[in-house]
């Protein structure tokens, strides 16, 4: 008994060294790692397949795609990465004649990216590209043998680099048409990419005539990507596209090495999860040390990258924010990140107080106790956030939520001046400045169009607001009165929510997939926007897949909807409305199928232009024509905010770059010295309890020992 | 008993079948190939063509559960619910729809769904019983009232709770423990304390007072008034014979738990940051992942069958009345 007690207190005693509630093995102290988290695992980490934010958080660190986004600059500005410098675009004719860089955009028939990816570039260490001493690939035959107590490629005995090639780069977009992976983006880049549907055709007639055979990616031709020479390769796409090059700095368009994807090939491989989209394989600042996405993935510093370093400017007010301390400093600036799986806030959030993690967002339940908001309405951490040196930086994200009509309904729909004018009414009725405060702890700006601030086309001040909901009054937007909307409403030939035709109560149904407890308060208030203007409001709760059904068939009067910009263009807003992009015509993302044929004529003329000023009066035009015709309830675009502790440097919110923690730098030694004030073991209740159990135990045996006395 | 065991394995097969229709059917009223498809490729630019081709390469292409297309045994096997369910029969559970081996995913998240479930189901057994034991031993007394009242507090709060109050308690207050996570080897244990206590401590109530019941109906027995009268002690006639024959009752509701331990529990495991089974089925039913849902759902039922069977063999340990035959 003894012994077992002394072996306990033992093991006790070793798995608590360093501080008590310190999740980190001690060997992590004084260390150079960022630690964070994530909440949901990610679904596909093979940069052909990813797409969504939380894939990004961790691809856009481990691969490098010929462009990225400046770190500091606004507006969003694309520079190199892999690149060494932007790509050289050029313009042909139908007869692949060049044209002129000033060619008048119908005579463009086809424009071709040449890209220069800088030389000597590496990638990082894997077993792939290790070799045996005759220089041939050491682990191209594996075994079940060889594959015995194999996990991780960091399991194989050798691992190796080498250069990227310009042939890389061209590999992978093949990789996007390869039929096994299910590219999201290889239908855009049919349209786009020279050849690229009919090379996708073959590969899949090819894959249905052998299916478990090997499909080689290499022989079917695809005349759209040409490579020149080792560090330079040409995409040639139709017409002209300048938002082509947002797509260039995504992880779609990244480097993709052959012999990587031979050896994840191999039998014996995919059963023990190795595979290119669990064990991703790129040049960028990080690899993939460890990927248990139910406990935590750690990314590690890629030993070979060195072709990149921190910005030597940014915008004003950099310097001073000391975000420009580290300029001409090697990149990544932090050795490790540990991202920890976190599926409930609040040890999120209490780890993060603990100084555990080192930025967090913030949750609505954790809001009063981070942020104050001052009478301006701006906001600040609270006292005891500052106190404990925690800041907080806000951005407003590139996404909108909005709520759509359906343009095919007959009541809501259409550009009839009844269903107009009725529209028009419950965008002034349906407070969103109200929504954002009671549901959103005020982080949101309320929408005056699909584009959100920081995007080309975007106006501040009074000639961005929506004249159809909005007054310009004292110097700021404020909500025309409820007796706008029943003017309008009565317009419509609702006087008082009574349709004048049949004498029946207005009814709209809004169709929702919102149906827990926390969504009834959202949609009861929504219910009470209606009530203003006497207008019933009837909520359909739905679960997701009857939803997207109901959506794809246009069997719906209003819903919830929303957007997250895939680059920072205004086209990836207003194509959004666009009527070639209509959900039920054309299977496209405009869910409320409206159309208009002036918007749709200049969203054709504006998509493909240069910014400048003849875009933006186009864009005017265009919003001029949403404002009126009022498609959605225009909704808001939330605002990001999060808080991050004072050993945390070089933390400036980027929403389009998705490549940030290279730039991030942490002190260890200051954030040891907080965790260690923070977080003093408080032992009387392990002492008092333990005591108490003591008094109970002899009082207990005192009992008995007097009951068997008195037998 | 062998032949008992085979007899009863053999039942097992047509239950097996029967719940693995009705999974089928489950998820398939809810859930059609396109919606999955979509849930797979993203909300995003999806094409009808991409999910067509996603449905052909996974085998969502084929009808449901009967092939009118197909000739002979085709007509069963060329079905969706043949190539999906019928190899579980010999334990090969198959790729999830996003591509991962599903046994090796089973395989690696049950030890630390273990090392929280076999922990806390032992120590509780041991607390609940010695807990219930005592309120026996001091029946009819404050002390009992005081233990019952205690227990029906317990049962009368949430399992959530226990789990929020724990961590600010143990770990934000007092700094003993980390709040959530996990690791293998030694230092695993300070993560496993917490999720431990508070599952021990969350069915004391309702475990403590069902042994009390179990325990006070054994004292009112004969053999008790007989062991009692040849002078043994109160604590000599609990533990020698009250809790020996109280043990049928008892194995009923804990044998059959046990191989169910390695499923973990949804609500600790997500809030410890445990990278167990729990969430793994409700996680495939939010990615309308049919290939895990089926699995999971296919060893649920299979290890509820083994428990059942265990718990009848136990029987026959503790109770030489009991033959299986």
């Amino acid at each position: 008994m003894k012994r077992l007690a002394a072996y306990l207190l033992m093991l006790l005693l070793a798995a608590c060294d360093g501080l008590w509630n310190d999740p980190y093995p001690s060997s992590d102290e004084g260390r150079s790692i960022l630690y964070t988290a994530f909440t949901e695992r990610p679904k596909h980490l093979d940069p052909a397949q990813a797409y969504s934010e939380n894939e990004y958080a961790l691809l856009a660190n481990i691969y490098a795609p010929p462009l990225q986004y400046h770190y500091l600059k606004r507006p969003y500005e694309l520079v190199p990465l892999a690149a060494s410098a932007m790509p050289e675009v050029s313009y042909q004719d139908s007869r692949h004649r060049s044209l002129p860089a000033d060619a008048p955009q119908d005579r463009i028939a086809y424009s071709v990216y040449e890209i220069h990816i800088k030389p000597g570039m590496r990638y990082q260490p894997h077993p792939a590209f290790a070799v045996d001493g005759l220089g041939r690939p050491e682990y191209d035959h594996l075994g079940p043998k060889q594959l015995e107590g194999v996990h991780a490629p960091g399991d194989f005995g050798h691992s190796d680099t080498r250069v990227v090639h310009a042939q890389d780069y061209a590999y992978q977009i093949r990789r996007l048409a390869d039929p096994r992976l299910h590219s999201p983006i290889y239908g855009v880049m049919s349209q786009y990419i020279l050849g690229f549907r009919e090379y996708g055709q073959a590969l899949q007639d090819a894959l249905k005539k052998n299916p478990e055979g090997h499909l080689d990616l290499a022989a079917y031709p695809l005349p759209g990507v040409e490579v020149v020479d080792d560090t330079t390769y040409r995409i040639s796409i139709r017409g002209k596209y300048p938002q082509f090059a947002y797509w260039l700095a995504m992880p779609f368009f990244s480097p993709m090495p052959i012999e990587v994807e031979r050896f994840y090939e191999q039998p014996g491989m995919k059963e023990r999860n190795l595979t290119l989209d669990w064990w991703p394989v790129g040049s960028g600042p990080y690899y993939l040390s460890e990927n248990n996405p139910n406990r935590r993935m750690i990314l590690e510093k890629n030993p070979y990258y060195d072709s990149e370093t921190y910005p030597p400017h940014g915008e004003e007010g950099d310097e001073k924010a000391g975000l420009l301390h580290d300029r001409g400093k090697k990149l990544p600036l932090t050795d490790r990140v540990v991202f920890t799986l976190e599926k409930e806030t609040i040890p999120y959030w209490n780890k993060f107080l603990e100084g555990y993690y080192d930025a967090s967002g913030i949750s609505s339940d954790s809001f009063d106790q981070a942020v104050q908001v001052g009478a301006g309405g701006e906001a600040s951490v609270s006292d005891e956030m500052r106190k404990k040196g925690i800041t907080l930086s806000t951005s407003v994200a590139t996404s909108t939520l909005y709520t759509g009509f359906n343009w095919l309904d007959p009541v809501v729909g259409g550009s009839s001046e009844r269903a107009r004018k009725l529209r028009q009414a419950i965008s002034i009725a349906v407070d969103f400045e109200e929504f954002i405060s009671i549901f959103a702890n005020g982080r949101g700006v309320a929408a005056q169009s699909p584009i959100p601030p920081g995007i080309f086309g975007y106006r501040e001040g009074r000639a961005g607001i929506n004249p159809v909901v909005y007054d310009w009054v004292d110097g700021g937007p404020r909500r025309k009165p409820v007796s706008e909307a029943k003017r309008l409403l009565a317009e419509a030939g609702y006087p008082n929510g009574v349709d004048e035709k049949t004498h029946q109560p207005l009814v709209i149904n809004l169709d929702t997939t919102s149906s827990g407890v926390g969504d009834k308060s959202r949609l009861d208030w929504l219910r009470k926007q209606f009530d203003k203007i006497n207008v019933q409001l009837v909520v359909r709760s739905t679960d997701y897949n009857r939803f997207q059904d109901k959506i794809r068939r246009g069997d719906t009067q209003m819903f919830y909807y929303g957007w997250n910009a895939d680059y920072p263009d205004p086209e990836n807003f207003l194509f959004l409305l666009d009527g070639a992009e209509g959900k039920v015509a054309h299977g496209g993302e405009n869910a409320s199928n409206y159309s208009n044929p002036e918007y749709d004529m200049l969203f054709d003329k504006m998509k493909n232009m240069e910014n400048g000023p003849e875009r933006l009066a186009i864009i005017d035009r265009m919003l001029e024509i949403l404002h009126n015709d009022a498609p959605w309830l225009w909704g808001y675009h939330p605002k990001n905010y999060v808080l991050q502790h004072g050993w945390l440097y070089n933390v400036k919110p980027n929403v389009m770059a998705n490549n940030k923690l290279k730039y991030w730098r942490v002190d260890p030694g200051e954030r040891a010295q907080y965790q260690k004030k923070w977080n003093k073991p408080v032992l009387a209740p392990l002492w008092i309890g333990g005591g108490l159990l003591v008094i109970f135990a002899f009082w207990i045996r005192r009992a008995l020992r007097k009951r068997d006395e008195s037998r | 008993m062998i032949a008992y065991l085979i007899r009863r394995m053999l039942y097992a097969v047509p239950i097996l079948v029967g719940v693995n229709l009705l999974t089928f059917a489950l998820f398939f009223v809810v859930n059609t190939p396109d919606d999955m498809a979509r849930m797979q490729l993203g909300i995003k630019r999806v094409t009808p063509e991409a999910i067509r081709l996603w449905e052909q390469q996974k085998g969502y292409d084929k009808p449901l559960i009967f092939n009118r297309g197909a000739s002979g045994t085709g007509k069963i096997t060329e079905t969706i619910f043949w190539q999906k369910s019928a190899s579980m029969f010999w334990l090969d559970f198959g790729y999830s729809d996003d591509g991962r081996d599903i046994s090796r995913e089973i395989r690696t998240r049950m030890w630390p769904s273990l090392a929280i479930a076999l922990p806390t189901f032992l120590t509780g057994l041991v607390f609940y019983i010695s807990f219930a034991l005592v309120m026996t031993l001091f029946r009819a007394t404050l002390l009992d009232a005081a233990g019952v009242a205690l227990c029906v507090v317990l049962m009368s709060i949430s399992g959530l709770f226990y789990i929020i109050g724990g961590q600010f308690l143990i770990s934000k207050l007092w700094h003993l423990v980390p709040i959530s996570g996990f690791s293998g080897g030694i230092q695993g244990f300070r993560f496993v304390v917490l999720p431990v206590l508070i599952g021990v401590i969350s069915g004391i109530g309702s475990s403590s007072r069902w042994y009390r019941t179990i325990f006070l109906e054994e004292m009112g027995k004969d053999y008790v008034r007989t062991a009692r009268a040849k002078g043994l002690s109160e604590i000599g006639v609990l533990f020698t014979h009250v809790l020996k024959n109280a043990m049928i009752p008892i194995l009923t509701g804990v044998v059959v738990v046990i191989p169910l331990l390695f499923m973990g529990s949804l609500l600790t495991e997500s809030f410890f940051g445990i990278p167990g089974l729990g969430s793994y089925t409700i996680d495939a039913i939010n990615a309308q992942d049919f290939s895990i849902v089926r699995a999971m759902v296919f060893l649920g039922s299979l290890l509820y069958i083994a428990g059942l069977m265990l718990t009848d063999v136990s029987y026959t340990m503790v109770d030489p009345r009991v033959r299986l035959s």
